[in-house]
Parts: structure tokens; sequence; C-alpha cells
């Protein structure tokens, strides 16, 4: 079952990269996206059995992160589809400068996306930190060509970036790995390989300073790769150059999978009872992503930027809440669930937008609610769901990691104030661009079309998602976030 | 376990020369002896429990950064037609005095941990960590794109040299997935180059600075 999940991408994937006809080749992206969808969905029923001594199993967090994951590529994937289509065989002016470019031929970034999909995959079952780390560095690999998909300078740039920076970050979590394997040792001293069970069980043996040099080279390697400030710089570029349905992937499904990787080391911490140690550096990297990204939302020109420091910024939500414990890190589950929802929705939005106006300047795009009544009705929910005004998710999610932080009392007030004055700074940032893009009247060069079903229809089914989830969290879905938010907490 | 402290000396050597070397051509041949080098450290390190698994990834090691890598490198050098200059933000001389100095930081460094007794040498960590600190010190101070992957390949093989030094404790399919991840890596970064040469007629990353805030 773990097995079919990893390899049915990865063999779809080299398929692509081999089949001759187009439309082939999006049946087998989809279709691949629903077969994955629908194992995922069983895994709820019946939870497989781990393979290969443990170091594959599907654990609490690993199923929340895969449905996450498998769900959003199933959208992204129809609305992919769509877009190759649109966007196959045609020459292209570049929107800013001009210039003419083309696109990488449409084999490449399909074979790619679904091997993207296998490393995601991959991330989400892996029990083995060695394994992990080679799924995480997967992603990265199997993403750089699709950032890479309009051939232009500017395109380029951003995934030079992205190789480089995350290819070192991710070689010092490597280094990571080794340190970890420096620090299991059971009681008799023995070394143990670093799978996660063994490590919980033997938490109490682990050496403390190999262990704490360990946690910070991962901080530094996986929190590159999640976008944490001050270690987000390539997100901003990575996300505003790539095609739009790849932002929304990078957005919500990649930055979750190094997220699962830091969870996994914060199990580790709890497990030996260490965990104030990593508190302070989750509370830390979430205040400094907070601040950094607020003060780039403020006054940014161009809308899919803007929706980028928007990641880093909940990213910083998501680390802050797990650094308040137990009642935080319920609600930082909750809020990657609800960001991946909203953020995916905003770049398929974004990505219309985009081929509507042709224009990435947000002062430039005007009267979205007249040119495109849907999608500007899509794009406003999406600035209240992202902005946590009820009804939706995000507010209820918000609102928990902020009742954590009040509950813990005298010092943590500081924190829960920075964490309401930043939302609120975002809120207004977030409001002059969004409100400005979708009210006034278009300009005439707007081209006259309807947009296509599947352009509306992935976008619409997220946004639904994220309102049913500000309305009632399944029953279902809160006992498995209770179950894995008592593994990250600790003792209150 | 002289065998492995000639191949350390050797990895320092190879980093302080890539610190001081003006030369393309050179820079790829030395990274590629150093990972030949780093390829045997298994082997020697622990031949009193020579085994399938050790060769069979000293072998991968040595045919991927021995043999593929430099290859494919002087391809990339080849198609772009770049001078054979390596155009450093930071003059040799100073890149080979922080070298020196990264190295004594490195070894106070590991005075200080406590060194597990699996480690097959006392120089091994200090070492390695050099072998990091030089690598990202090259990706920082050198323009060109080519050099940043030369840097990319040092950090990479200091963090492999700790790995080899714990070898007991890892594992077959690990190490092979995370040599399978660097080739990759060095892979997509060489096509990624080509498009760089391609695009802006040369392969510095100086220019690269139009995406910022």
């Amino acid at each position: 079952m773990i097995f079919a999940l990893v390899l049915l991408p990865a063999l779809a994937g080299l398929l692509a990269f081999a089949l001759p006809k187009p439309a082939l080749r999006r049946g087998v992206l989809i279709g691949t996206a629903i077969i994955h969808a629908a194992l995922t969905a069983i895994c709820w029923k019946f939870s497989p059995a781990p393979t290969l001594n443990e170091w594959l199993a599907l654990d609490a967090a690993g199923l929340l992160f895969l449905s996450i994951t498998s769900g959003l590529f199933l959208l992204a994937s129809i609305y992919a589809a769509g877009y190759l289509s649109q966007e196959a065989n045609r020459k292209f002016t570049d929107i800013e400068e001009g210039l003419l470019f083309d696109n990488a031929p449409e084999a490449v970034f399909i074979g790619c996306l679904l091997l993207f999909l296998s490393a995601m995959t991959l991330v989400t079952v892996s029990q083995h930190f060695g394994l992990l780390w080679v799924a995480i560095e997967g992603t990265t690999l199997a993403s750089a060509p699709l950032i890479y998909f309009h051939r232009h300078h500017r395109s380029l740039e951003a995934t030079w970036k992205y190789l480089l920076i995350c290819s070192v970050g991710i070689a010092l979590a490597l280094l990571a790995n080794f340190f970890l394997g420096v620090a299991a040792v059971n009681s008799s001293g023995e070394n143990f390989p670093i799978v996660l069970p063994a490590l919980l069980v033997h938490a109490h043996d682990l050496q403390t300073p190999w262990l704490k040099a360990a946690c910070i080279l991962f901080f530094v390697g996986y929190g590159t790769k999640m976008g944490l400030a001050p270690l987000h710089t390539w997100l901003p570029d990575a996300h505003s150059e790539a095609p739009s349905v790849i932002s929304a992937l990078l957005s919500g499904a990649v930055l979750n999978c190094a997220f699962l990787g830091l969870l996994r080391v914060q199990q580790i911490f709890v497990g030996a009872g260490m965990e104030q140690f990593t508190r302070d550096i989750w509370i830390a990297l979430g205040v400094a992503s907070l601040v950094i990204s607020a003060i780039f939302i403020i006054g940014q020109t161009d809308y899919k930027r803007l929706l980028a420091y928007s990641s880093v910024e909940n990213m910083g939500i998501l680390a802050l809440g797990i650094g308040l414990g137990a009642a935080g890190a319920f609600g930082a589950l909750l809020h990657a669930i609800n960001h991946s929802l909203v953020k995916a929705m905003l770049f398929l939005l974004a990505g219309n937008i985009l081929a509507r106006y042709q224009t990435k300047n947000i002062s430039n795009v005007r009267g979205l609610l007249n040119a495109t009544p849907v999608t500007g009705a899509l794009w406003l929910a999406g600035f209240l769901a992202i902005t946590g005004t009820p009804p939706f998710g995000p507010f209820l999610s918000k609102f928990t990691i902020l009742k954590a932080a009040l509950d813990l009392g005298h010092g943590y007030v500081v924190i829960a104030t920075i964490f309401l004055a930043t939302l609120g700074i975002i809120f207004v940032g977030m409001a002059t661009a969004f409100l400005g893009m979708a009210q006034g009247e278009p300009e005439k060069v707007t081209i006259a079309t309807n947009d296509s079903k599947w352009q509306i229809a992935p976008p619409l089914v997220l946004g639904a998602m994220v309102l049913w989830l500000g309305i009632n969290v399944p029953e279902p879905l809160a006992n498995l976030l209770k179950q894995i938010a008592s593994t990250l907490g600790g003792a209150q | 376990m002289i065998f492995t402290k000639l191949i350390l000396v050797l990895l320092v050597l190879t980093n302080l020369k890539l610190l001081g070397s003006s030369r393309v051509g050179s820079s790829i041949r030395v990274v590629a002896a150093q990972g030949i080098a780093l390829g045997l450290l298994p082997v020697l390190g622990h031949a009193h429990e020579l085994s399938i698994r050790f060769g069979l990834l000293a072998a991968g090691t040595i045919a991927i950064k021995g043999i593929v890598f430099p290859w494919f490198l002087f391809r990339a050098v080849r198609e772009a037609e770049v001078t054979r200059e390596i155009e450093p933000y930071v003059g040799y001389v100073a890149s080979l005095i922080s070298g020196v100095a990264i190295l004594a930081v490195s070894f106070w460094m590991c005075m200080r941990l406590p060194m597990p007794a699996s480690l097959a040498s006392s120089w091994l960590a200090p070492i390695a960590i050099f072998s990091i600190f030089a690598g990202l010190f090259l990706i920082i101070s050198r323009k060109r794109a080519l050099s940043q992957v030369l840097g990319f390949l040092v950090l990479e093989n200091g963090v492999y040299t700790f790995g080899v030094g714990l070898a007991p404790q890892s594992s077959l399919l690990v190490e092979a997935g995370v040599l399978l991840d660097v080739f990759v890596a060095v892979f997509v970064m060489g096509i990624t180059m080509f498009h760089i040469n391609r695009e802006f007629d040369h392969i510095n990353t100086e220019q690269m600075s139009q995406l910022k805030d």
C-alpha cells in the first residue's frame, strides 16, 4: 500500500517523459492524481502496515500531510491540464520586458510534476530520518524544472536561487542526520538506526549535546525549505516566477513537507522531555517570520510576491503555534490545513488574473468583480479567509493559537501582542491590494472571455472546503489533530 | 588508520588549493580528486571489516564524483566557452588566509564537543566541518555559477566525510539515496547552467539580481 502510494506517481512520471501525445500525458497526470487521492482516502479507513523494517509507515502526522498533499495535487492537476492545453505550442511575449520566450517541453513539465508528487508522498511516509532527507531533497530537485517552465531570465534567476539556497540548506540537514546518528545510543551505549519509533523508545538515553547540535542544523536546513524568516529569501522569487499552479503546490504542499520534517524533530525532543529547547527556537523563528513578512507585505506591488510573503507569514504562524505547546500545536496543525487550501486557491486565482490582465502589478489590475465575477468574488473570499476573518477556517486556527499564547500567562502576552499586531498590519496591507484589484472599472485592454471551467472549479472547491472547516471541523479530523498535537506539545 | 589520516590531510590540501586556485579547469580536477579520495575513505578506513556494502559505496562514489561530475562540468565549460578565470569577489590570497582561519576555528570547535568513540579518527570531525565551511565560503565568494556548483560539491564532500566516519550506523539504502540526490542535484544545476549561459551569454551570477524587494 505504502509502496503503491510512492511508486505509482514515480512510474507514471517516468512514463509521461516517454509518451508522445499531449492528450495522453494529461490523461496520465489526472488519472494518477485520482488514483493517488483514492488510495489516500482508503488509508483513512484501513491504516496500511509498516514496511521495510518500519522505515516506511503512515502515522497520524504522515496521514494528515499526505491527505493535504494528495488533495491539493488532484485539484492542481485538473488546473494544470487546462493550463497546459492553453499554453501549448505558443511563443510568448514577456509581460514585463516585452521579450519573446517559449515554455519548457510539456513532457518534462508533467513528468517532473508526477515525480514531485512521488517525492512528497515519500516525505509523509518516511519514519527513517535519512530517508526523510532524501525525500525532501527530492522535492527540491523535482520542482526546480517546474519553476523554470517559462524560459526567460527572471524565472532562471529564481530557479538558480531556489536550487542553490535549498540544496545548501538541505546539505546542512544531512549533517544534522549524521549528528542524530551519533546522538542515537540506547541505555547500554550501542548505536541504533535513526528511525522515529526507536528514537522515541530510547529518547531519554540520547546524547544531549549532539542532539541539540543536530536540532539546530535541522532548523537551518528544513527551515530554509519551509520558508521561515530569515531563511526565506528564495521563496518570493520562486513563487512569483513559477507558473501559478506550481506556486500553489509549492506553497500548499512543499512548505508543509519541510514543516513535517521539523515536526519529526520536535517529536523526539518532546519524547526526551527537552521541548523547552525547541520551543524557544520555534517561537523565535515564528516571530521573525511574522515581522519580516509584515514589513514586505506593506507596499508590495506584485500580487504573486504578496501571496509569497503571506506564505512566509503563515509559516511563521505555524512555527509560533508549535512553540506554544499542545494547544498551540493543535491550532498550528489546523492552520496548516487551512493555509494550504486558501493559499492554493489564491495562487490558482492569481493565475487566472495573470492570464486575463497580463500583468503581475497590483496597481494595473482593476475591476476584477466586473471583468470576471467568479474569479473576483473568490479572490475577495480568499482575502477574507487568509487574513483570518470569520467564518473561514483560518480564523478558527489563528484564534486557537492566540488563545494558547494567552493561556500560558505572563511572558507570553508579549508574543500574543506581536502576533495580533503583525496580523493587523498584514490585514491592512493585503486589504489595500486586494480591494483595489477587485473594485473599479476594468481597463479596455483586458481580454473579454469567460474563465473556463478548469480555471474556476479547483479554486471553488478549495474555497468551499475552507468555509466548511471554518464552520465545522469534522470529528475524525479533530481526533487526528488531537492525536498529533499530543506528540508535539508534551506536558503543559 | 594511517590511510584515513592521509586522506584527511589530502582533503585539507585540496580545499586550500581550491580557495587559492584561479583556473576553472584545475578546480574541477581538484574537486574530482577530492571525490576519489573520499570514495577510498570507507574502504581504507574500515579495512578490517570490508564488505560488499563498502565496496559498492566506494565504487559508486568514485564513479560519480571522480568521473561523471568532472566530465559533465568540463562539458559545461566547453559549451559555455567561458574564459578559464574564476572571477572571485574575494581575492585568492584573502581566500587562502580565510581558509586557514576556518581550519583553526574548526579544530577549536571540535575540541569542545564530546566525540563519539565510533569516529574513525579524531581529525575527522574538524576536517569535515572545515570542508563544509570552505564550501560555503566558495559559494558566497565566487561569481561564476560553475564555481558555486563546485562550492556545493565541496560542502557536500564535507558532510559525506562526517558520514563515512560513522559508516557502521548508516545504511546502504540511505547512502545510495544521498548519492542519487547529489547526482541529480549537480545534473539539474548543470542544465540550469547551460540555460544561464544561453540567456545571459555568460555564467556570472552577478547580473542575476532583478528579483528583489
